[in-house]
């Protein structure tokens, strides 16, 4: 129920109440002075619609082209696709049969078109439209079947206008200039006369295979095999194109349902079946929680979303580039098991601020270590400026022994004390002004040696005289 | 007609025996890594071993960062201008300091050439380090753990010893806060910072180290040495008297470096 237009009305019904003879629309007090021990409840459309997503993920495993057709339908389109069920009767006979699997009550159609498919499923009660007879089929139901607004439903009702086949007799011209060109259109596409694809829900993989059973999958060999196949079908689709996969995705339908997606990326186009099938056995076997078969897979498909072209496989690479090569595979398998935070390189920034100077820049996303930006080279003779370890959070340390302007005798840091042998500074690093928000005082960098020969990097925050007692902290170590 | 497809079992079988045919034949005379230092590498038969792991052990925490110099070395001069993989435990950026690739650059360590790995626990690590171990195209792989695990034991140790023999790689397993134990490891290093040759002025020098080698297979008892490494040759060489503290100022060799500096 739904309070609609100042009066709570039912929306929609189960089995039972419709044998009882109610419709949406009906007031609930009417409904309740008919039959008293009516269950109603307040709709919830945002568990409506949640629940139309998982029935699209559902029907995922029947064709890759899924649209939701709000508030309580979905679009498929099954073009290619009935083959893999035994025609279309075999394919709506699965589909009717998963979706009743939920619990649900469902209309199917497969027609020539979605709108078409659309009237007669919610008006038509057919099953499979043979080709051709789209028209003929249309013609006979209600003008609501179009699928416009009420209010022109009514205002043809009132014209003497009942069903399709009153409106298609008329000239499109008339009916448009009366009720717009939206009902026109919406005619010609339902009659079949003009063809509409679906935008589906995810983007349609540029190349997908798939592999369906009758008999549940649940054991781990048996679904590394089919991943296999998979793979090998997969890397002759795409050699075919002369293109390689830079993402692979693979879809696990489980029988109740439920989907499981995994996907793996590689740096470089590829279609190694080896390779990425190592790739995939990594991931598996880094997901923190397992893959389920629970009562087994009854579908697994393949997709691969994202291609660039490849040219013919080269078994003659140089050393340099085959090197190359290895270390993008190796890169490929680090992300596949770690994820791509993880794999790293370095990039220089060109700030002086310490803590901005090295950018973290993921490995593999500029096609391996090969394109990193050069780093300054070192200066002849002189010992290092800057320390081998850093920490992001300068750790603060006890001073003992002060001198004014200049690095401290004496200082203690994790609990141990360093007395000062040799020492070099100040270098004064004075905070990004333009950067917005900073309000950080200078800092003036020491490098400090101690009696045992380890060498710190101390700086005192602040200026002598500035700041009643100046900080010193210690922010790397040198080697 | 269905083609009949091989066992799983029969073909993981048949997949390890294809991954340990190359452990089985003879490795290949790979020539070993030279440090630079004449007495150290006759003493190591011309070097550290190229396919072998190598542990090297700070001395203490505060130690770390020499030793991490001193792997760093290694690793460079092993690598010979090619990637090297540098896999780091999570906590170590906040206990020891993240690797800062400015300091690694002004040491001449190109840090462009690192793969860096940022492993969330000790067996990711491994894995991720033997899996490096297993890559060819690698100059040298570093493993760098945080602290004592009952994971990096003896057969933690041999796979990566296997793996580095069957690639060529080497293998240097970092490691600060932790006591040496029983591995598979070619050679063993303890290492601590050592003070360095002053600069002009008193100034810090450059990287030195107290470097203890604390075993070798097959090789004599425990050794001391006293290394700096130079980065413009880039190589180790050896400082010859221990210094005492610095009392005695060493004369400034880098006559060059104090015109410039004068000037």
């Amino acid at each position: 129920m739904e309070k609609i237009a100042g009066a709570v009305r039912l929306v929609a019904l189960n089995r039972r109440a419709v044998a009882l003879g109610l419709a949406p629309g009906l007031g609930l007090a009417d409904a309740r002075a008919r039959f008293p021990d009516l269950e109603a409840v307040p709709a919830d459309t945002h568990a409506d619609a949640a629940l139309l997503d998982r029935l699209a993920i559902i029907a995922e495993r029947f064709t890759p082209g899924v649209a939701l057709d709000p508030p309580h339908g979905l679009l498929l389109d099954v073009s290619g696709c009935a083959h893999l069920f035994g025609g279309e009767a075999g394919l709506r006979r699965a589909f009717v049969r998963a979706v009743r699997r939920c619990g649900l009550s469902v209309q199917a159609t497969i027609a020539g078109t979605p709108d078409a498919a659309r009237a007669l499923a919610r008006f038509g009660r057919v099953g499979v439209v043979s080709p051709g007879m789209d028209a003929a089929m249309v013609r006979a139901l209600p003008v609501a079947a179009l699928g416009v607004d009420d209010a022109t439903v009514r205002a043809l009702a009132r014209a003497g206008l009942k069903r399709i086949e009153d409106l298609a007799d008329r000239p499109s011209v008339a009916l448009a200039a009366r009720f717009g060109e939206g009902l026109t259109r919406r005619l010609r596409r339902t009659l079949g006369e003009e063809d509409a694809r679906i935008v589906a829900l995810r983007p349609l993989p540029a190349c997908a295979t798939q592999r369906q059973f009758a008999e549940p999958l649940t054991h781990a060999d048996a679904i590394e095999m089919v991943l296999h196949d998979l793979v090998a079908d997969a890397a002759r689709l795409l050699e075919a194109r002369g293109e390689g996969g830079r993402r692979f995705e693979a879809s696990f339908f489980r029988s109740d349902g439920a989907v499981r997606r995994i996907a793996v990326e590689t740096g470089q186009p590829s279609r190694d079946a080896a390779a990425i099938l190592r790739l995939f056995r990594e991931r598996l076997d880094a997901l923190a929680d397992p893959l389920d078969p629970g009562f087994g897979f009854d579908c697994v498909r393949l997709g691969v979303p994202i291609t660039d072209p490849l040219g013919p496989a080269q078994p003659d690479l140089d050393g340099q580039r085959a090197e190359a090569f290895a270390l993008g595979e190796l890169i490929d398998r680090l992300v596949a098991r770690l994820g791509r935070d993880r794999v790293l390189g370095f990039a220089p920034r060109d700030t002086h601020d310490p803590m901005r100077e090295t950018r973290h820049v993921r490995a593999g996303s500029a096609g391996g270590l090969g394109r990193m930006p050069p780093w300054p080279a070192p200066e002849p003779g002189a010992p290092p400026a800057r320390p081998i370890r850093l920490f992001a959070r300068p750790q603060p340390v006890d001073t003992l022994a002060e001198v004014p302007d200049g690095p401290p005798r004496r200082f203690r840091w994790r609990q141990r004390l360093h007395e000062t042998l040799r020492a070099e500074g100040p270098e004064r690093i004075a905070p990004e002004w333009w950067r917005a928000g900073i309000d950080e005082p200078t800092r003036d960098y020491y490098r400090v040696e101690d009696r045992a020969g380890r060498r710190f990097w101390l700086f005192r925050e602040g200026l002598y005289g500035a700041e009643a007692v100046p900080r010193w902290y210690l922010h790397g170590l040198f080697a | 007609m269905p083609v009949p497809r091989p066992v799983p079992a029969a073909r993981r079988a048949s997949e390890r025996v294809a991954a340990m045919l190359p452990m089985l034949a003879p490795a290949v005379v790979r020539p070993p890594i030279a440090l630079g230092v004449d007495a150290l590498d006759a003493l190591l038969g011309g070097g550290l071993a190229r396919a072998a792991l190598h542990e090297i052990y700070a001395q203490s925490e505060a130690d770390a960062a020499a030793a991490t110099g001193f792997a760093a070395g290694i690793a460079h001069r092993a690598a010979g201008g090619r990637s090297m993989l540098w896999v780091r435990h999570n906590p170590l950026d906040a206990l020891g300091g993240r690797l800062h690739a400015p300091g690694l650059a002004s040491i001449g360590i190109d840090p462009a050439r690192i793969l860096l790995v940022r492993a969330p626990d000790i067996a990711a690590m491994l894995r991720a380090g033997a899996e490096g171990a297993r890559c060819a195209a690698l100059g040298a792989v570093l493993i760098e753990p945080w602290g004592e695990s009952r994971l990096i034991d003896l057969t933690a140790s041999r796979r990566l010893q296997l793996a580095a023999r069957a690639s060529g790689v080497p293998v240097l397993m970092l490691r600060s806060a932790a006591e040496p134990a029983p591995s598979a490891a070619t050679t063993r290093w303890r290492i601590a910072a050592a003070p360095s040759r002053a600069q002009p002025g008193n100034a810090p020098g450059l990287p030195a180290f107290a470097a203890t080698l604390l075993r070798q297979r097959g090789g004599g008892g425990t050794s001391d040495w006293i290394l700096e490494w130079n980065h413009d040759r880039s190589r180790f060489e050896h400082i010859p008297a221990p210094l005492s503290g610095g009392v005695v100022p060493v004369p400034a060799v880098r006559t060059h470096t104090a015109q410039r500096r004068a000037a």
